[in-house]
């Protein structure tokens, strides 16, 4: 059965690796390299990283020194060189040791996520199976654990024209509530390179988990994330993302599908789009199941040529589900886009779905406002912008939320 | 000394004449007051003297304390120390009336309120959940007006503009303003010893009860139709309302 599993896997990979993705512009793959699985050496303490380094990390939550994670994963290009829980509750590890360690492991994997569903996935699929090594990590939270402190994992690139692969798998087992803040990077002496990485989620009855993502990738950089969650009965999952930094093209569109009775999932992302960025990035719920509920949030800013599609889309197929989409952007010059996509679909009577969508520039009144108590206009614009982007991000325990109010900060900050 | 001097200004408002030649003068330690129908031009003349930018000045100018200031901008003028609190203020979405409050005392961003601000929110009865609130979003009618009034304690402007302060605002809490505008007015100081000066636009007058005005000014069609006393002008209008003052205002263009 398993051997049939991996020898299908393979299979549907082979056939799907050149598939275009729906979405997004076409990346040539074969322009990129692909470094080893033992290029850099193992870290003894991810304190260990030099200081350029640790401040690129910093600047996408991961704190190389703070003693409020529950644990702590890099990888770098295709090596994973830290990996440590330091919590009883919480499971850490690269993914092919874990596959080494759990049989039961290969059941999981490519279910929340088809390997042929573009050449992104399959490639990733081909290429774990003739490397015979799966780069990426897997977490894990205990049954009826409840860690406070997050695991923080980065995926950083550290090489010029990389191909980075990673395949995550995230399992919250029953009644447990696991919380990770995931950054991706590169290193100063990038500037192009691609980064697929793979990420499946499941939530046991009860489970919770928040997924708080930050990227600060460098200009020349594609970005192909493809993430997949699966959601049993009485389970929450909150994704945050983060992005205000340069990127060349990103297109993601992470799906969760609420397979059990009251499954609730809300995806909140602050996007801001500079130097001819295009950013397609979407959020998608499948209500699949009685009392499942699902809300997509998202504030998009598009300045200095950048491009980006908002998407989100929510299909209630039973009756009873419950979906709400909100998507606000403001397009700062004439230069750049906003395409703002809200997609609503119904496939069972008596369910209740809406969306809100307003795409814009700056209101000038609130310009003249702020003016009128001595700020300048680009001051004013600044400050519109930021408290635009600076959304409450709701949903996270309470040291939690105040750390990423903080990396919202120093993410707008930043711009 | 005079603070303000508006001479035979003309104003166009996307191509349409709004003022036709209005003529001010308010010195310093002076209140005056602003009175006039729906549309006859009050909010346009201070929306000017504040240098909005759809606000075209045709002819005259605007003098602040003896300079020119007819073509500066809205944020010079107020760096020069005018100041406005406004009726409609729009409302924004992530800016918090702390952080505008921050601004206006020049404060470091990253620092606490500083305790005379957080004295005066507490006086106008806003408490530390209420300034972190998006400025101006889901206010009542009366939180926005003393928002503004706030917001304008920590400016300190020499001169100030109130749109309509009262308006919309509870019975009780009227005297409540009326304490702090008299405070940006220098009320609270000896007449010799004032040194700034106010425009109050007010529809009822209701205000004027316990903000005392040295002058009044009726804005009909544009030009300043009749300046005097204010109780007797007020007087006038509360008996035949705006009607009487169509004639003055036909003499005066």
């Amino acid at each position: 059965m398993d051997v049939l599993v991996v020898r299908n896997v393979t299979h549907d990979a082979q056939k799907a690796k050149d598939k275009k993705a729906a979405l997004g512009t076409d990346i040539v793959i074969e322009n990129f390299t692909k470094e080893e699985v033992n290029a850099f050496d193992v870290l003894d303490d991810i304190n260990d990283v030099d200081k350029k380094t640790k401040r690129t990390l910093l600047r996408v939550g991961v704190d190389t020194e703070s003693d409020e994670r529950s644990g702590s994963f890099l990888q770098m290009d295709q090596s994973n060189v830290f990996s440590h829980s330091i919590s009883d509750s919480i499971e850490l590890m690269n993914t092919q040791m874990a596959l080494e360690k759990y049989s039961w492991l290969k059941d999981y994997m490519w279910n929340a996520v088809k390997p042929d569903a573009d050449k992104y996935t399959a490639q990733t699929a081909l290429r774990e199976a003739e490397e015979e090594f799966c780069s990426g990590y897997f977490i894990r939270s205990l049954p009826g654990t409840k860690e406070v402190f997050p695991v923080q994992a980065c995926m950083f690139i550290a090489d010029q024209d990389v191909m980075q692969t990673a395949h995550n798998i995230i399992i919250a087992e029953e009644n447990s509530e696991l919380h990770l803040i995931t950054g991706c990077a590169t290193g100063e002496d990038v500037s192009s390179a691609l980064h697929v990485g793979v990420s499946e989620m499941y939530l046991k009855p009860g489970a919770k988990i928040t997924f708080t993502m930050v990227h600060n990738w460098a200009e020349q950089v594609e970005v192909r994330p493809r993430t997949g969650i699966v959601q049993e009965k009485d389970t929450t999952y909150i994704n945050n993302y983060i992005l205000t930094s340069p990127v060349r093209s990103i297109q993601s569109y992470p799906t969760t599908n609420c397979n059990g009775e009251n499954a609730r999932a809300l995806f909140q992302s602050i996007q801001s789009g500079v130097k001819d960025s295009i950013i397609d990035v979407g959020s998608r719920a499948l209500l699949n199941a009685p009392n499942t509920s699902a809300e997509i949030i998202s504030r998009a800013v598009a300045n200095d040529e950048s491009k980006i599609f908002s998407r989100g889309h929510l299909s209630g197929n039973v009756p009873n589900v419950k979906g709400h989409l909100e998507c606000h952007g403001l397009v700062l010059d004439d230069d750049s886009s906003i395409y703002a996509v809200p997609e609503l679909e119904a496939n069972a009577a008596n369910l209740e779905m809406s969306h809100e969508a307003a795409v814009g520039q700056i209101d000038e009144e609130e310009i003249y406002y702020l003016t009128s108590r001595g700020l300048t206009e680009e001051e004013a614009a600044s400050m519109i912008v930021r408290g635009f982007l600076s959304m409450d991000i709701t949903g996270l325990p309470d040291e939690l939320a105040a750390e990423t109010q903080r990396m919202i900060d120093m993410s707008l900050d930043g711009m | 000394m005079m603070l303000l001097e508006v001479k035979d200004l003309v104003v166009e408002v996307e191509g349409k004449r709004v003022l036709n030649g209005v003529n001010l003068a308010i010195r310093e330690g002076e209140t005056h007051v602003l009175l006039g129908p729906n549309g006859a031009g009050k909010s346009t003349l201070f929306l000017t003297i504040l240098g909005f930018p759809k606000y075209d000045v045709v002819e005259g100018s605007i003098l602040f304390n003896g300079e020119d200031i007819t073509d500066l901008t809205t944020t010079e003028r107020v760096q020069k120390g005018l100041g406005v609190s406004f009726q409609n203020p729009p409302a924004i979405r992530g800016v918090s009336v702390r952080d505008l409050l921050k601004f206006e005392s020049k404060q470091d961003p990253d620092e606490e309120l500083n305790p005379r601000m957080q004295e005066l929110a507490k006086k106008l009865k806003f408490n530390d959940e209420f300034l972190d609130r998006d400025v101006n979003r889901g206010f009542s009618g009366g939180e926005v007006k003393r928002s503004e009034i706030l917001q304008l304690l920590a400016q300190g402007p020499l001169f100030t503009m109130f749109d309509e302060p009262d308006s919309g605002v509870d019975i009780e809490n009227v005297e409540l303003l009326a304490g702090e505008l008299n405070v940006l007015l220098d009320k609270d100081k000896k007449p010799g010893q004032r040194k700034k000066a106010g425009l109050l636009i007010t529809h009822l007058g209701y205000i004027l009860n316990f903000v005392k005005a040295d002058k009044a000014h009726v804005l009909m069609h544009g030009v300043i139709a009749c300046s005097g006393d204010p109780d007797e002008i007020l007087e006038d209008i509360r008996k035949e309302g705006f009607n009487g003052c169509v004639g003055c205002a036909e003499c005066n263009s």
